[in-house]
């Protein structure tokens, strides 16, 4: 054991003796492994943002949307249908079935319209939903108050602002109580909701909400479509629990073809765990594009150690040689020419971890539109960077130090 | 034959390198016995084969054909880790060039052979300091090799040819580099160990005066040994070193 040890120092004097070559051997790694651990911690940022968007729109959620229709033939993209109404959300609503796995479906409607009030205007998102909304949303109420089943019942003329809203709006005063007017209707201000960041749906701040009746009234004056109900762009449906899923979209399914009378699907459910999925995969490919790339920065470092072992190895052939003669055995020589490998890129791979976390962090103070972009160092890139340094250190320094081992202790000790 | 085994017998061995469809027949059947306690020169002129011997007796090489017997062990059929072994426990080199690693101190050079015995630290280090004081070089002990003279430089290789107590020295034209002065001061140190500490000592060369100061001269020519006989008037190197300076 004490013998492997002084070989290992041996090691550390040789590469201490090539101060230079050294350092730039490590360069090679440090570098590699830096930018793998930064890229991914890139593509890692932008997959973290983009999940909690997602999840900032609510738990649990399934968005019914309408689905494409066919004309004589020709297939509309999805959306094309005017096939969704207010009637199916209340029948959703009411099968007791699948009241037993959801807790509510929400549908709504959304316009964009110029909104007036204390003397300014602004150009904001209009939702005409029901009373549940808020909740299912996740937004959280700053002042005042949502609308009730009275108020939507009655169409009254009551609108919650979002945060970016009641700022533009009313920057100096309190909204609540205060009237606003879209088109040619007035609103009273009856909440302001908490400010709840950005979501995937777009601005959350950014909105107006009114009841839905008095959305089909006073905003698009809604002609009503099948059956005397009037059509909405989307319903929202909270699932109670996450592994009811599957049932539930199956159980809305069959409903919404009942009501339908139709044989090819007219709606489309997507749930939220969708809109994950599809936001993995896109980031996935993203990180992993990222991180090839700098993974080619890695291997062109491990070429190096091995170059540089290489030159070392024949540079040092008397030395071989002379150990040899005075009794080291082969794998005594592998071990030290081995040894100077591995350490090169161990320590290459911590330094790189660091530069890692430093470039990491650069990036994420730089902008694009206005926004960070978002970086996240995980501990799997760095065991993934770091692992790919040792073995790299490993693979392309056994070659050399096999040809090291191997050298003939006569031919070595005669080579100048 | 005595109940102790020669240090050395060699039985009829041939070497023969091919180099491509030429076969260069280096030793064509040598057979030689060395006893412990021995002080030999091998002598003869270039192309002789006494390199090739020394290179098989001191098991850097293996023979064609014949046997090689080392304190009775048979070393011709040894792996390549084996004649490590056994160049690290029982055979001690000094070569014509020296051959000390170009940036080790002269302690560290001594302490090579015992690394790779796995000997402590600390013993090492005391060894080390004792062999070097032996040659001569007890105030010598951090030079590098840049800073020492040839035949000091000879010294640190004998001293670490001595480091694991081995039962053969072999010294390959030992003072092939030094002027005539440092010469007889290795020769001196060489006949010291052999009078001194019954270190067997077998020295190639092909220079007489050399060979003169050994008790035995083995003669080579074209890959056989063609002459063998005792020397009964070794120069002693000490009085001649003795003459020159007074």
């Amino acid at each position: 054991m004490t013998k492997y040890l002084d070989l290992f120092l041996t090691a550390l004097q040789a590469l201490s003796v090539n101060r230079l070559r050294t350092f730039l051997t490590v360069l090679g790694i440090v570098i590699g492994v830096g930018s793998v651990i930064a890229m991914v911690s890139v593509g890692r940022g932008a997959n973290e943002q983009i999940t909690a968007r997602i999840q900032n729109i609510g738990t649990n959620l399934l968005f019914i949307g309408p689905g494409q229709v066919q004309q004589g033939g020709l297939a509309l993209g999805f959306g094309s249908a005017q096939t969704l109404t207010y009637d199916d959300a209340v029948a959703l609503n009411s099968e007791p079935e699948l009241l037993s796995m959801i807790t509510a479906a929400v549908p709504f409607n959304q316009t964009f319209r110029q909104v007036v009030g204390n003397g300014t205007n602004w150009n904001t998102r209009v939702i005409g939903t029901t009373p549940d909304y808020w909740w299912v949303r996740n937004y959280q109420l700053a002042a005042g108050e949502f609308f009730n089943q009275q108020q939507f019942d009655a169409a009254s003329a009551v609108a919650i602002l979002g945060a970016d809203v009641a700022d533009q709006l009313f920057p100096e005063s309190d909204p609540i109580g205060q009237n606003i007017r879209i088109g040619q209707a007035t609103f009273r201000v009856i909440g302001v909701f908490a400010r709840k960041g950005a979501g995937a749906l777009g601005n959350e701040d950014d909105v107006v909400v009114i009841p839905l009746t008095t959305f089909f009234r006073s905003i698009t004056r809604q002609v009503a479509a099948r059956g005397g109900s009037p059509t909405v762009n989307t319903i929202i449906v909270q699932v109670a629990e996450r592994d009811r899923m599957q049932d539930a979209i199956e159980a809305i399914g069959a409903i919404l073809r009942q009501r339908h009378r139709v044989s090819q699907d007219d709606f489309i459910i997507r749930s939220q765990e969708d809109m994950l999925a599809l936001a993995n995969q896109i980031t996935g490919i993203f990180t992993l594009l990222l991180g090839s790339i700098a993974g080619i920065s890695l291997v062109v470092g491990g070429i190096g150690i091995m170059n540089i072992m290489l030159v070392s190895v024949t540079e040092r052939t008397r030395e071989i040689g002379i150990r040899k003669a005075v009794g080291a055995r082969r794998r005594e020589i592998l071990y030290q020419f081995l040894t100077e490998a591995v350490v090169v890129s161990v320590t290459g791979g911590l330094l790189g971890i660091l530069l890692g976390f430093g470039l990491s962090r650069l990036i994420s103070t730089f902008e694009i539109n206005g926004q960070r972009i978002p970086t996240l160092v995980s501990p799997d890139a760095i065991l993934l960077a770091v692992g790919v340094s040792a073995i790299i250190g490993l693979f392309f320094g056994i070659y050399p130090a096999a040809r090291a081992a191997r050298l003939n202790p006569i031919e070595a000790l005669r080579y100048e | 034959m005595s109940a102790v085994p020669p240090l050395i017998l060699l039985q009829d061995v041939t070497k023969v390198y091919s180099l491509g469809q030429v076969e260069v027949t280096a030793l064509a059947g040598v057979s030689l016995e060395v006893n412990s306690g021995e002080l030999v020169a091998i002598m003869g002129p270039s192309g002789s084969g006494k390199s090739t011997l020394m290179n098989i007796l001191g098991c850097l090489d293996q023979p064609t054909s014949g046997r090689y017997l080392l304190e009775g062990t048979d070393v011709g059929r040894l792996s390549d880790d084996e004649l490590a072994l056994i160049r690290n426990r029982k055979i001690g080199f000094v070569f014509q060039s020296f051959n000390l690693l170009p940036r080790l101190r002269a302690v560290e050079q001594v302490e090579l052979p015992m690394i790779y015995a796995g000997i402590p630290r600390p013993v090492r280090r005391r060894r080390a300091v004792e062999l070097l004081e032996l040659v001569g070089l007890g105030d010598r002990l951090d030079h590098r090799p840049t800073q020492l003279s040839g035949g000091q430089q000879q010294r640190v290789a004998i001293a670490r040819a001595l480091a694991n107590n081995p039962s053969l020295i072999l010294a390959d034209e030992p003072t092939g580099n030094l002027d005539s002065r440092s010469s007889a001061e290795i020769l001196a140190v060489l006949q010291r160990l052999n009078r001194e500490r019954g270190v067997t000592v077998i020295i190639v060369t092909h220079e007489a005066d050399i060979a003169h100061h050994t008790r035995r001269i083995v003669q080579m020519r074209d890959g056989l040994i063609v002459r063998d006989e005792p020397n009964l008037n070794p120069v002693d190197a000490e009085t001649a070193l003795g003459k020159k300076t007074a």
